[in-house]
This record gives structure tokens, sequence and C-alpha cells, in this order.
């Protein structure tokens, strides 16, 4: 008889993200079901209000990546009234959106990807003056000493004897799917703590542009932050020195820490090169657009589509066409009016909510029914993944020369071909990637706004369009972002002034989505099938490639548990894994 | 290095799911009875996460309230001092889900947790989606705003 593990952080309240996955006899998953157990709404919320006010509540999806929808957003507007943003403008924008990316992807990996790899207790075993060896010989990274390390030991050891830490005994420590020597596994560990401080250096850029972090301000037409050296109120010398500061910060990190880092977990991993990337197709809107944002020829990251791992032949995908783009409902909890086969094109979307899953507390989800709140967007009808890796195959792809030397690079040194890359460890890599091809452009960026602002060239914001006496009766828009997680697609329709239709293809919905109306599983789905864990009542291998595309879920309940238990175990005989 | 001389009352949770967000309902009687205070920040924490983080490093005394689940009937209340506060991040799928006691053990590891630390709270009777908090909790706010100043007169800052 298959057993199903479930994977539902949040069970007390709806949960976010859920995972349930079949297991055949010898534990390697042969189903899996990714569902979205709380609905967003915000679509709903948007109808009748003023287009040029969306930002602030598309920005409210999330409270950690704060920018991504606020730009999928102004673009939206900005593309349905044909508003051109100035060049400074430009540059901020992506600088920010740069910003977000290195911040995120760094935060992702020590905060939670690590820890799918790293095991915190064997690092209390490490020879401190090994570990020292180690760090000086993959980077210059000055935190290297073997005093350094045996204090950071001394810290975690004293946590852990206090028996308050219980940290060490929700992980998943002793796991024999771990594989790192206690020496890395310290060094990893150190890094998490650095991280810590250093994020709270970086995300300057933010709060000088948008005026506060999170949820920093944008506006319709530019940006919110004028340019005047002579001014308190506006970017000043003071205030660049800042910026530039913040991108040294940024840059170093990546280079001294977060690569080498990968590049010394990858090789006791390799097992995931192998497994982990289901679908195959690939799909990215775009990002840094260096010119106008719809002179698709000048984005860094291009935007295309890929079938079938197939790099040679790179496809221009075409958000506003109605026959490519279209969302399916068959396996989630809404209804349209044509029907529950019917797939919508965005603008003609439907948001109307029809709950027929179980009352929680429950077992199982019935997923030959529906099953989700995430619907199924499909790209001519197939599933595609978004994220990391799909812009780093784009880029290669394509010939971007700082990714190509990279990818080569890594490659090289793991001692594998380009194949690896359609992967769990291909899609953690890429992330690392990206981040330093984004830094290096960050510092680019920041030249360019220099220069843009030594040429006298300060507009931050074209009013042109800003009344709405200005605009079309009804206008359609699209607005992209290449979110941290993948490709974000905002598609608008503003009547009479006011916002008729708002639809938000998010990348965890693309995905995670549910099946469609021809049964194909998302990418999460996808890619879960055929891994084998090592032991069910500890899913570590679930979570890695779940981790490894970096679920983005509202993070809104925190409640205290006093006891440190694990939440929500209910037993059935099969075994039932359920953590907060 | 940074100063840690703040006195900080800290509300947590989220107030969109009813009585995960006692904590911050606990906020207003106490903004009327420590108006003589203003050493004290009385500050809503709401499910900020790792952005909490600097707050509870720049304390010499923090008073966190909140909802917990301590496995106790709905409507108990539940004080824990420094030393008995959990201290852990538990399984996750996203990194956004940092929770408060992620951010205490951060703040733990990088030994700035503050001298003076107390939680005041109480077992949720409902936490599901809606404003507004369950009547059994409703009528406990008065209660653990009484707790709270009791905490505070026992640090001998009121």
């Amino acid at each position: 008889m298959s057993q199903r593990i479930v994977i539902d952080p949040i069970t007390r309240i709806e949960g976010h993200l859920r995972i349930e996955a079949s297991l055949d006899a010898a534990n390697t998953i042969t189903d899996a079901y990714s569902s979205g157990t709380m609905v967003r709404g915000i679509e709903k919320i948007l109808i009748g209000r003023d287009p040029r006010d969306a930002w602030a509540f598309t920005q409210r999806a999330c409270g950690v990546c704060t920018t991504v929808h606020a730009i999928a957003s102004v673009r939206s507007v900005e593309d349905a009234l044909k508003i051109k943003i100035p060049k400074a403008a430009n540059i901020i924008r992506n600088m920010m959106i740069a910003q977000q990316y290195i911040h995120d992807h760094v935060m992702h990996f020590y905060i939670l990807h690590a820890l799918d790899f790293v095991d915190v207790v064997s690092a209390l075993k490490a020879d401190p003056k090994k570990t020292s060896e180690i760090q000086q010989t993959i980077s210059g990274w000055p935190n290297s000493s073997p005093a350094y390390f045996a204090d950071i030991q001394k810290k975690v050891n004293a946590i852990v004897e206090s028996g308050q830490l219980s940290l060490f005994s929700h992980g998943y420590w002793g796991h024999p799917a771990y594989k790192l020597p206690p020496e890395i596994n310290l060094l990893a560990v150190a890094h998490y703590l650095e991280c810590i401080d250093w994020q709270s250096q970086v995300t300057k850029i933010h709060t000088i542009f948008g005026g506060k972090n999170p949820h920093p301000n944008f506006l319709v037409g530019g940006v919110p932050m004028p340019i005047d050296m002579n001014s308190d109120q506006a970017l000043n010398a003071e205030r660049l020195s800042i910026i530039a500061d913040s991108i040294k910060k940024l840059n170093e990190f990546i280079d001294m820490v977060y690569l080498p880092d990968i590049l010394a977990v990858a090789p006791y991993y390799l097992e995931y090169a192998a497994l982990g990337e289901g679908l195959g197709n690939f799909l990215t809107w775009g990002e840094f657009p260096v010119g106008d944002a719809d002179d698709l020829s000048k984005f860094v990251v291009p935007r295309a589509a890929i079938l079938n791992r197939d790099l040679k032949n790179l496809i221009m995908p075409d958000p506003r066409d109605p026959a490519e783009m279209k969302e399916f409902i068959t396996h989630s909890w809404y209804t349209y009016t044509q029907g529950n086969d019917a797939g919508l094109f965005p603008w003609q979307g439907e948001t109307v909510f029809n709950y027929t899953g179980p009352q929680p507390p429950y077992e199982h989800l019935n997923v030959d029914e529906k099953y989700s709140w995430l619907k199924a967007p499909r790209w001519n009808e197939k599933p595609m993944e978004v994220g990391p890796l799909a812009r780093v195959l784009v880029m290669y792809a394509s010939g971007h020369e700082g990714t190509v030397a990279l990818v080569n690079a890594v490659l090289k040194k793991l001692n594998a071909p380009a194949s690896v890359l359609f992967s769990t460890l291909g899609r953690t890599a890429a992330r690392a990637i990206e981040t330093k091809v984004f830094g290096d452009l960050l510092a680019k960026l920041y030249d360019d706004l220099v220069a843009e602002i030594k040429a006298g060239r300060t507009e931050t914001f074209n009013g042109e369009k800003w009344e709405p006496r200005t605009w079309p009766k009804r206008a359609e828009g699209f607005g992209f972002m290449e979110a941290p997680r993948g490709a974000l697609g905002h598609w608008i329709v503003i009547e009479g002034g006011k916002i008729k239709n708002y639809q938000m293809i998010v990348p965890t919905t693309w995905n995670g989505s549910p099946r469609d109306h021809k049964n194909q599983p998302g990418a999460y789905e996808a890619a879960l099938v055929g891994t084998r864990m090592a032991n069910p009542d500890q899913p570590l291998e679930i979570l890695r490639t779940i981790h490894s595309f970096d679920p983005c879920l509202a993070c809104a309940i925190h409640m205290i548990d006093a006891e440190g238990r694990s939440l929500g175990e209910v037993g059935t005989g099969f075994n039932i894994v359920c953590h907060r | 290095m940074l100063e840690k001389n703040r006195k900080i009352i800290l509300g947590l949770g989220n107030t969109l799911n009813r009585d995960e967000g006692v904590g911050v309902h606990c906020l207003e009687p106490l903004r009327e009875r420590l108006k003589g205070f203003p050493a004290i920040d009385i500050l809503d924490g709401g499910v900020l996460g790792l952005d909490l983080l600097p707050l509870v490093e720049c304390c010499s005394h923090l008073l966190i309230l909140d909802a917990v689940d301590a496995g106790k009937p709905p409507g108990t209340v539940i004080e824990l001092s420094r030393d008995e506060i959990p201290l852990f991040p538990r399984v996750k799928l996203s990194w956004h889900q940092v929770t408060f006691q992620e951010v205490l053990q951060f703040a733990g590891i990088r030994g700035n947790l503050p001298g003076h630390l107390r939680l005041v709270g109480a077992q949720p009777a409902d936490t599901s989606t809606g404003y507004g908090l369950s009547p059994v909790i409703e009528q406990l706010v008065p209660e653990l705003a009484d707790r709270a100043v009791a905490v505070l007169k026992k640090w001998r800052l009121v």
C-alpha cells in the first residue's frame, strides 16, 4: 500500500503551502501534490480603484519581497497608458530590483535552504583550525581565524546546552542524508549567523530610494525620489555615498561568502544534480530594461521560453496574446463562467471563490477534485518553471557573457556537464550565479546613475499622463517583473479612470500550481517525483527540492508555541508529518 | 556596538487572525495607563519577523505581549521568563516564515538578548481569519494589561 506524506507548516490555522506526496514500497515519491491553502484575493480589492494606487495594495501581497508587486503594478499601468519613465528613474528602479535579488537570495540560502544541507549539531564536532584553513583557501573573507570559528562553536554550544534552543531538536540533525564534514558545517553555521548582520546593512538602497523599508514607495511615471545634490530632501551626495557603501558590502558577501560556500557544499550533494527538476519547461518575462520597458532587445535577462530543456531554441513568449497565456481552475477552488475546464487570459480573468475542500483540520486533500487556491497558469497550455534556474538558463543560452563564464566555472569545479543544471542543485547554484551577475550589474547601474546626474539628466518623474483626463476611455496593460522567485506578471484593465480588472500571476503560482485541465502537474509536483526518501518521517529530501524553488508565502501567522512541539501531528496509520 | 538601553513593550501578532493579534490589542489600554512614562516605548511589532531583531537587541528591558500556544484551555494567561521562552525556528517551507522565536534565537546566539525579558500572553480561543477578539480573550485584555504593568513595576520602570 502506498503511503502519503504531508508537509503543511501551519496546520492549526489555514496553512499557506501544503505538499502531499505518495510513496511506493521503496519510499520513492510516485506522485506529489502542491496546494496553496490560503486565498490572496487582492485582485478583488483592486476593482474600482485608481490605477495609480494599485501598487500600494499589490505590494502587500508579501511582507518580505515588498518591491516586486509594486514594480509589476506601476509597469502595468505605464504599459496601459503608454507612459515612458525618465532614464534616471529606470536606473533607480533597476538598482532596487538588483538589491532585492541579492538580499533575498542570500537570506533564502542561509536562513532556509543551507540548513537542508548543513548539520548544525555536527558543527560542534569540527576542528576550528581546519575550518579556518578551509575558509582561507576558498576566499579572502576576513572572519577566518581558528579563534573566530572556536568562538562560534562556543556560542552555539552554550545554547544547545541550555536546552532552550530547540532549533537543534526541530531540525533533522543527524539525518543520514546530511553529508558535509563537520568543518564545512561549522563554516556554514558561522555564515548563517553573519548574514544577520549583513542584511541589516544592505537594505539601505530601498530605504533611500523608496523612503522606507519594508514596503518602499513607488510612483506611476517614475520614482518618488527627486535628485538634487543641494537638497537634504532628495537624492544627494551623502545618500549616494551610503548607497555606494551598501553596494560594496552586498558584493563582498556574494564574492567572498555566498558563492564560495555554494561551491564548497555542492560537491557533497551531487546526487541532487540528478534529480529535482521535473518539467523541462522554463519561462522568463525578462528584467532590467536598459532603455524603454517595451524595448525587449535591451533586457539584461531576456524574455524567453524554453521547452523540453532545449537551450538551442529560445522562444519569445507574448504575455499579451490570449492564445498563449491562460489560467486554468480545473483543480483550483474557483469557478469560471465558461466552465471548469476553460482557460482564461488574464485581461478576461475571473476571481470567483469556490472552496470545495475539506474543513480543516483534515488528513488529506481530495486531489482528484479541486485542491488548491493557486490557479494553474499555462503558457501554450504547458506548465512552466520560473525563477533563478529559468533566468540563468535563458541568459546562458542567449550568451550573456558574465553568466556563461560563471556557469562554465561552476560546471568545471564540479566536473559536470551542463545537463546537471536541470536539477535541485542546478536551481540552487543558479540562484547564486545570478546573485553574482546582478551584484556586478548593480555596481554598474550605480555608475550609470552617477553619469546621468553628472550630465544633468536628473528628472525622475514623467507627469504628462498623470491626470486621468489624459487617459483613453479603456486601456489594457501588462506589467512584468522577474521577482527573485521568478516571472511575475500583472495584467490590468482600466476603464473610465478606474481599475476594471486586475490579475496577478505570481512566480509561486507557476511553480506551485496544481494540476490543470489536462492533468499536467505544476513544477513542484513534477520536481518531487522519483525522489527517494531515507526516512519518510523526516522528509528532508522533499524540503531540499521545494526549498530550492524558494516558495513565497505570505508570512502572516507566527504564534508563540510554549511547548516547542511539532504541531498538528495526526496519526492515521500512515506516516503523516505536519510541521507548523 | 549599539546601546542596549531601550525599554520596550512589544505587542505581536496578526490582527487579521482574531486572537492571534491579542498582543497588539493589549497595546491601546497600556498606552492609556502608561501616559506618564514616556521612556517606555509601546510598539506594534505585528508579524515583522526578522525586521524586529534590531528592536530586540537594543533593549535593556523587553516585555513581549503575544498569543501563546501552551496546550492550555483558551483564555489561560501565560507568563514566561527570559529562560522559559523556547527559541527555535521550526521547519519552514519559506524563509519568509521567520518566527519571533527565531528572532529571539538569533539575539540569543549573538549574546544580545535583553537582560530583562518577559512574555505575557494568552492561549487563544479562535485564530481563524477575521477582525476582533473572541469574547473569552476580549475579556482577558484588562488582565493582560494588569500583568504587563505588574512586570514593569517589578522592573522598577513604573
